[in-house]
């Protein structure tokens, strides 16, 4: 077994036991569902503005090279240096060549799961770069030195109490464990830095391929200071951000807000169209943006799960997941937990490694419905099961199945098998669970239903 | 071959091969849309109310409920007295704002120290000022928050980075909705747009701390709306 999936299997038994992290995990999610209900409801019709969203997106894929080179143009018409870099090692070098050539020493960021991805923090930090994360929950697990929990939400696993000691012992400022003084613990903390960083570090959530634009989505405005202080900006966003018009957004935004966090709209939503332009009054002198492969047109290639590079990654599938919700987001091992993460996992890093990811699903479709732009999640999951077990057949689970069909096949063999089970299973009981029990993974934490008395066929027989 | 003729390369091969449309069960059938499947918008997002009062009390309501505050007053003479209470209540010494119609004469009622970012500024003195003054583009009554741009809205950082943001903005300013404040940034600006364009709706937050919303996270903990 790799080590992806005992490691995957090890985490899930542990989180899925552990109560507390349960009923953190539920409590957040709770008022998550009541004011994104709330909010859908407020829609004339979500479901129409689902189809065009989903649309949209079909459009903006599909036609990815036209919108990407209309992008770029226009972004380098007004003084936007634009790379192009298709692994991630290339996307950290560029980086780095920027940093190096402004002689930067610190890097203030806003949240960006694509630089995550990438392992960017690590990679200049061990150049001697100093990055310090801006957004609160980013800033939180920057701290404890994890990834990020979830793609909108990083710190939700975290108590206050936690973050209180965290900060405590980091920062040896927290007065109390109210949400309120923790938060401008962190808000005095940044301050300095935003004012005297070097370069300012963003994502993208969307980028207008008609006018030449990269859409900021945040709550804290800690991303409009980033790409306002700073003398130099880099932006660093995946090639499937792309919108067609300037007009999309007006359907775009109130559907992220609304999917990811029940809001009616996040509380800034910048469009950036350059660097400072002349007679601005600030801004930054430079701005780069690096648009990135890193295997995404592997996903492209694929037809039957294209649409999945329509994520704008609002995090809905993972809140609505009963895997996430029980075994938690840090227990996938990848950037993209939950769902979708699963769904891509094994195209961006490889089927094999990955493919147990297709099986934390209980394929009951909650994400499909929960989805803003109308992926075909739990299909896809399907698909990648598929397509895990054509590359590669597991020889023990081919063997079961054809001992399983030679046996449902032939009458004689099948009788047996009942009558084996009805002597056999009041023996099993006495081992349940344990090393001899044969149906061991399925007993250890459930019953085995005991085989009735009377067969189907046998009562067919018999009645009347 | 540079790495963009090889991402782009690498796109126009795999597209080759085209994907079904979206609940299209499976159909790949050319897809010609003769306007943009998002153009009825309006239609879908949420209900805005058919006259300009609706609007209004919708703005309201929305601004309420994201702990903005709204202030619609009846004449101009009524901004310099607002401004004035809420100067003396929240001790304000130090103002920024930007040159504008709306902005100078919010300022000169205030009498109060303006650091005018319009040519410039030290950013450490911004920074120390207790309120930013700026005007705006619109006013979206869909969703109770407010549209601004580097270039009508002094800059990038007036509305972030003092903690109080006051916005005076005049009553012709309220759009219904967002495809309206789209529809009004395009045909204000194209081709030559600010290099940045921000819609602000509501105050500064965060809810990173067990999902409990917490307002200045960042950027201003307290945002104010006047409309003359
Ligand atoms: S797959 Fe859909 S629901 Fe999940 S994060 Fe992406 S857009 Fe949101």
């Amino acid at each position: 077994m790799s080590t992806f999936v005992s490691d995957f299997k090890t985490r899930a038994t542990e989180k899925a036991g552990d109560l507390r992290h349960r009923s953190v995990i539920r409590t957040a999610l709770r008022s998550y569902e009541i004011v994104r209900d709330k909010r859908k409801a407020a829609f004339q019709s979500w479901e129409s503005a689902r189809q065009a969203a989903a649309e949209t997106k079909w459009e903006a894929i599909n036609h990815l090279d036209k919108h990407l080179v209309a992008l770029t143009s226009k972004l380098e018409a007004r003084g936007t240096k634009v790379h192009w870099a298709s692994t991630g090692a290339q996307a950290r070098e560029i980086i780095a060549q920027i940093l190096r050539d402004k002689k930067a020493r610190s890097i203030i960021k806003s949240k960006a799961m694509t630089s995550e991805e990438i392992h960017l923090n690590h990679a200049l930090e061990k150049e001697g770069f100093t990055v310090v994360e801006s957004d609160l929950g980013e800033f939180i697990v920057q701290l404890r030195h994890e990834p990020p929990y979830h793609i909108v939400f990083p710190s939700m696993h975290l108590t206050r109490g936690e973050i209180k000691d965290l900060f405590q012992k980091e920062l040896g400022d927290a007065p109390s464990d109210s949400p309120e003084e923790l938060t401008m613990v962190a808000r005095r903390v940044m301050r300095q830095k935003y004012l005297t960083a070097d370069v300012g570090f963003t994502g993208g959530n969307f980028a207008i391929a008609e006018t030449g634009m990269i859409s900021i989505t945040e709550n804290e405005g800690n991303a409009r200071l980033t790409a306002a202080l700073p003398k130099t900006m880099v932006t660093l966003m995946g090639i499937e951000k792309v919108l067609p018009r300037f007009s999309d957004l007006a359907l775009f935004l109130p559907m992220l807000a609304t999917a990811g966090a029940g809001q009616p709209m996040t509380c800034y939503n910048t469009m950036y169209s350059g660097p400072r332009q002349p007679g601005e009054c600030d801004g930054p002198e430079e701005w780069h943006v690096i648009l990135l492969d890193n295997r995404r047109t592997e996903l492209l290639a694929d037809a039957e799960q294209r649409d999945s590079l329509h994520c704008i990654r609002c995090g809905a599938c993972l809140n609505v997941c009963p895997i996430f919700r029980n075994v938690g987001g840090h227990t996938y091992g990848t950037t993209y937990s939950g769902p979708v993460g699963a769904v891509i996992t094994p195209h961006l890093r490889g089927l094999q490694d990955w493919k147990h990811l297709s099986n934390a699903s209980s394929l009951c479709g909650a994400c499909t419905e929960a989805c803003p732009v109308k992926i075909d999640l739990h299909h896809h999951l399907l698909q990648n099961r598929r397509n895990a077990s054509a590359s590669e057949p597991a020889f023990f689970e081919r063997l079961a199945y054809q001992i399983f069909g030679l046996v449902a096949n032939e009458p004689v063999f099948w009788s047996l098998a009942k009558k084996l089970g009805w002597l056999t299973q009041p023996l099993q009981r006495a081992v349940k669970g344990s090393a001899l029990d044969p149906a061991k993974a399925w007993t250890k934490t459930r019953d085995l239903p005991p085989q009735p008395r009377e067969s189907f066929k046998d009562w067919w027989r018999n009645r009347k | 071959m540079s790495e963009r003729e090889n991402i782009l390369g690498r796109i126009r091969e795999a597209l080759q091969v085209s994907a079904p449309l979206p609940g299209a069960h499976g159909e790949t059938s050319a897809h010609t849309h003769t306007e943009s499947p998002a153009s009825h918008a309006r239609e879908w997002l949420p209900s805005v109310g058919a006259s300009v009062e609706e609007q209004f009390a919708l703005f309201a309501k929305n601004a309420a409920d994201l702990k903005a505050d709204f202030q619609l007053l009846a004449s101009r003479d009524e901004l310099p007295v607002a401004l004035k209470k809420m100067a003396a209540a929240e001790k304000w010494s130090r103002v920024a704002s930007h040159e504008g119609e709306l902005s100078n004469f919010a300022c000169k009622a205030l009498g109060l120290p303006v650091l005018l970012t319009d040519k410039g500024y030290d950013v450490q003195a911004m920074e120390k000022c207790d309120v930013g003054i700026t005007e705006c583009d619109a006013l979206v009554a869909q969703t109770g928050g407010v549209a601004v741009t580097s270039r009508s809205a002094g800059g990038r950082a007036l509305s972030v980075l003092p903690p109080h943001h006051v916005v005076v903005a005049s009553r012709e300013q309220l759009v219904a909705d967002l495809p309206a404040a789209f529809a009004l940034l395009q045909q204000k600006y194209a081709p030559d747009f600010p290099s940045m364009i921000s819609f602000i709706t509501g105050p500064s937050r965060t809810g990173d701390i067990e999902r409990i919303l917490v307002l200045g996270a960042h950027g201003p903990k307290q945002l104010t709306i006047f409309c003359i």
